[in-house]
């Protein structure tokens, strides 16, 4: 693999869960833009079972789009000769499906626990989590590795210099359980021993033969410290290894590219930092795909990522619904629907996940499945959002006893500046307004946040190409890739009866101005681009609060965006929809056309 | 799109399938290259490492957990019968003696001198390895399995639970939009592989659990009826490995969906013969789908007719919808537009033009159709 000096030629592709998606970049100038998109399903089935078969869809659509030959005997010609080719070639992937993983600790809330964050952290499914203290008989415990067969197992236990007797104890019941791994019977099972330093010899005799140990630093060195990059970083090392490329055609793929291949969660976090430290603000970017959700965050630049493997839009969408129950959609569904309709829709729409809603009834169900999926997401992301990647994180003392999650999370929605979506629900959504109030139905936000969308699905290239061609990814970025939707206003606080709740005193830009008191329970958008400003007072009334205490107004400059800005009225801390059914129905009516979300019916 | 894609599946009249029966561990291949086999036939056997007890000495002697290993009257490897002393030690001058004994019968696997853990593995649990399909084994993997060869009827089906089975094919409806019902299925029916229309019911599944009909093969299912079924909701879908005593494969999708007339004629031309059938269902990267395999005349070497599979869409290729709101329809393509086209929910993709066979002309986006095999 090599890169050439002169880049002025751009292809890049993502190979999702479902779809792949290729970009042709060119300099026009001195400036680096967007050529053309295409897009085809990803074929990890059969007939073809071979991702690149997808990629070379996907090309050909970029081809035929441009005039560019870019293909020649199904490989890709590099370097450009000015018309035809491409200089360079380069590909995200996230194709190969979920991590499952057993962890075990020796005390359940917290070697257990620290593992068990350190798991969900690198992106995988926590099968089950075992402990010297999880009540279970040794016998039981056995069995149930046996029984699970994970792709993958994270055994943690004892402060370093403290007792090895228990975690030694874990390491005999894995050894005894002779684990198969889920995927072939050609490999040993990886087995990751972050535990206390002083065992690892003892943990080396028991599982050195019988599994593939690597071992790592302790992820809990002393009681009030918790060390869990390490561990993840080798979790995500063994993913990629065992089992992303698991995907068909992998190897294929990576002959065809011109710099490793990505995978896709790396490759977006790239770009949320990027967007952190360019604006010094705290993020949180999300890229909901077909199988999986991944979340970002920069807070007190402190980056952290969460990829919820079994949470998406196709492939994983039964498992939104499992998730979340079928209530928490059905609350999002503005028109009656018969419950075992609505099940079946979201099934078929697991065992067909390249289909794409054809009627606003499916696009409703589908953007309402999505505000769960988002929610979920953000909820596992806020839990395990705890600790600096690779640096070490200190607890009290007082807290060592009390893992509860509650109030640790990093993430902090007052001081959130800027979400910004991905994916083929929010990219693709038909109106703006859909991927603006799906985020701030499922975030919600609180005080002033402003909301952006990546237009077409392209944050995955952009973010591997940062890494090769920094200016080609930040021009295309800026210029053709992140839409601002404009600027969400909500206090937080709840009432039990609907009072008033904000006033709004603003001037815009543009010489007019917004004078209005808006009452509880209403959610209202005001046309306002980017480039133009509102400046003056909002006022939170009736016990709500916007940042600087109850009632208290503050002092602003808002920058709209696509849709513009959008005061949202409805509550925080608890957020509700109304329980009764017909209630419920118009309230979400009343907000999807003041927002003016959907076309009138079909 | 230069090539439509759509991720048929297989149905197909005759085809030469290749079937890899691997066992979980390493063990013994008891067939030969060239056997003749049948579904149930053993063709290899291992034995799965038996359950584990661990014991804990320490506290049962009041030793240290250095010392368990001097305490043992039962060396590593040594068999033991269940209350069979296998530890112990004296104090007190020798005056007091406390024992551990077996909790299970079984063989000492280990000792350890950091927890005084005794690891006790029962015996070997035996595991065989049945040929599932009628066939020819045409390969051997040493001490692995075997690769069958066989010439079959191939059905894929879209999704499925349980695992591998195999009956008699008996066709209890009599057209493919007719609903397999409880009241259908008979005594008879047990030990079969009974075919159903555009959907089974919840009632339907009960019965035939009762009835013991070993595989249902319908167009639909409810998912409510699912989740009845199984106690749980599907969520991520592996499956083939439910606690159900029979196993069910689903051809076209969740809720009432006519079984595909070509699916449905190929299973009826063939109602008494055997089939092999596997509900599991891997909807993920490298995707397994439910499969019906109906062995024709082993020995039998014509020709096999051409895999159908998915291609590239031209006006006339038959299709079938595969969401809403015309799920199920099948019709013709009459048109493929090249340029985008917007759709109710205002997104503009691409779509093509359909007749259905009702009559009824429409717009589908083409990511929302599949392919049909023409005979």
């Amino acid at each position: 693999m090599s890169i050439p000096e002169n880049i002025n030629v751009i292809l890049a592709t993502d190979c999702g869960s479902t779809t792949t998606k290729a970009i042709l970049i060119e300099k026009v100038g001195d400036e680096f833009r967007l050529r053309v998109r295409g897009e085809a399903p990803t074929t990890v089935e059969a007939p073809f079972e071979d991702v690149t078969r997808g990629v070379i869809n996907a090309i050909e659509e970029v081809e035929e789009l441009s005039g560019r030959q870019i293909l020649k005997n199904s490989d890709i010609q590099t370097p450009s000769d000015g018309m035809n080719g491409v200089d360079i070639y380069i590909s995200t992937s996230s194709a190969g499906g979920g991590l499952q993983m057993m962890v075990s600790g020796v005390v359940k809330t917290m070697t257990a626990e620290s593992a068990e964050r350190a798991a969900l952290g690198a992106g995988s499914i926590v099968m089950d989590v075992i402990a010297s203290n999880d009540g279970r008989l040794p016998h039981e415990r056995i069995e149930r590795i046996r029984h699970l067969r994970p792709d993958m197992i994270l055994l943690s236990g004892g402060i370093d210099g403290g007792t090895v007797k228990h975690v030694v104890e874990l390491a005999e019941l894995i050894e005894a359980a002779k684990p198969q791994p889920r995927l072939g019977s050609g490999y040993k099972l990886p087995v990751i021993y972050a535990g206390n330093k002083e065992a690892r010899d003892k943990i080396r005799e028991r599982l050195e033969d019988v599994t593939d140990l690597q071992v790592v630093d302790n992820l809990r060195p002393t009681l009030e410290e918790e060390n869990l990059a390490p561990a993840r970083e080798k979790i995500h090392d063994l993913f990629m290894e065992h089992v992303m490329a698991q995907a068909p055609g992998y190897k294929k793929l990576m002959h065809l590219t011109d710099a490793p291949i990505m995978p896709t969660p790396g490759a977006v976090g790239l770009l949320i930092q990027a967007i952190a430290e360019d604006e010094e603000i705290d993020v949180v970017g999300v890229d909901i795909g077909g199988a999986t959700t991944d979340v970002f965050s920069v807070f007190e630049e402190t980056f952290n990522r969460t990829v919820s493997a079994n949470l998406g839009m196709s492939y994983s969408v039964a498992n939104v619904l499992a998730e979340s129950g079928l209530e928490n959609i059905l609350r999002w569904v503005p028109f009656e629907i018969d419950n075992a309709d609505l099940r079946n829709r979201i099934v078929n729409k697991m065992i067909r996940p390249t289909t794409i809603p054809q009627t606003l009834t499916e696009l409703k169900i589908e953007q309402a499945i999505a505000r769960e999926a988002l929610r979920l997401a953000f909820e596992q992301h806020k839990s395990f959002a705890t600790s600096l990647k690779g640096v070490q994180r200190a607890r009290d003392i007082s807290d060592t006893f009390d893992q509860s999650m509650a109030g640790e999370t990093l993430v902090n929605l007052e001081s959130l500046d800027l979400i910004v979506g991905s994916g083929g629900v929010l990219s693709h959504a038909p109106r703006r307004q859909q991927a603006m109030l799906m985020m701030i139905d499922a975030f919600l936000p609180e005080g002033i946040t402003e909301l952006a969308v990546d237009s077409i699905f392209m944050m995955p290239q952009l973010g591997v190409l940062s890494t090769l061609h920094r200016q080609a990814a930040t021009q295309v970025f800026e210029k053709d890739c992140l839409i601002r939707l404009g600027t969400c206003i909500a206090p937080f606080g709840s009432m039990r009866k609907p009072k008033e709740a904000l006033k709004i005193d603003l001037e815009l830009s543009s010489g007019e101005s917004i004078s209005e008191t808006l009452p509880y329970g209403d959610l209202i958008t005001y046309p306002l681009t980017f480039e133009g400003t509102a400046t003056g007072e909002i006022t939170p009334l009736n016990g709500l609060d916007l940042g600087k205490g109850k009632n208290s107004p503050i002092k602003v400059e808002l920058r709209g965006g696509i849709v513009g800005l959008t005061f949202d009225a409805r509550g925080r801390r608890p957020f509700g929809l109304p329980d009764d059914e017909s209630e419920r129905l118009s309230k979400l009516l009343h907000w999807y056309e003041s927002m003016n979300i959907y076309p009138d019916e079909e | 799109m230069a090539h439509a894609y759509t991720p048929g599946l297989r149905v197909t009249a005759r085809t030469k399938l290749r079937k890899t029966r691997r066992l979980p561990l390493t063990g013994d291949v008891i067939v030969e290259v060239g056997d003749q086999v049948k579904a149930d036939d053993i063709v290899a056997r291992t034995e799965l490492p038996g359950a584990v007890t661990p014991l804990n000495i320490v506290n049962r002697l009041g030793i240290v957990a250095e010392d368990a290993p001097h305490c043992m009257t039962k060396e590593i490897g040594e068999k033991v019968e269940m209350n069979e002393v296998i530890a112990e030690s004296s104090s007190f001058f020798g005056l007091f003696t406390s024992t551990a004994k077996a909790p299970v019968d079984g063989t000492i696997e280990s000792v350890s001198d950091v927890t005084g853990q005794v690891i006790i593995r029962q015996a070997p649990v035996p595991v065989e390895l049945k040929a599932y399909v009628d066939g020819k084994v045409v390969d051997i993997l040493e001490n692995e399995g075997v690769v069958l060869e066989t010439n079959c009827a191939f059905i894929q089906g879209i999704f499925g639970i349980g695992g591998e089975t195999n009956g008699e094919i008996a066709v209890v409806v009599n057209a493919p939009e007719r609903t397999l019902t409880g009241t259908m299925i008979k005594d008879s029916h047990a030990g079969k592989i009974i075919i159903g229309g555009d959907m089974v019911t919840l009632g339907a599944i009960q019965k035939a659990k009762k009835a013991g009909v070993k595989g249902i093969v319908a167009g639909g299912i409810d998912d409510t009826d699912l989740k009845e079924l199984l106690g749980y909701d599907i969520g991520v879908a592996i499956t083939g490995s439910e606690d159900i005593p029979l196993s069910i494969v689903i051809t076209e999708g969740f809720g009432k969906i006519a079984m595909a007339n070509r699916t449905f004629q190929l299973l009826r031309q063939h109602e008494g013969k055997k089939a092999s059938i596997n509900g599991a269902t891997q909807i993920r990267a490298g995707v397994i789908r439910p499969e019906v395999i109906i062995t024709q005349d082993i020995s039998d070497e014509s020709e096999a007719t051409e895999d159908i599979v998915a291609g590239s869409m031209s006006v006339g290729t038959q299709i079938r919808a595969i969401r809403e709101p015309y799920f199920g329809h099948i019709g013709t393509v009459t048109e493929l537009p090249s340029e985008l086209v917007a759709l109710p929910t205002e997104a503009k993709v691409r779509t093509l033009k359909a007749k259905f066979e009702n009559g009824e002309e429409v717009t589908i986006p083409r990511a929302n159709v599949e392919i049909i095999e023409k005979d």
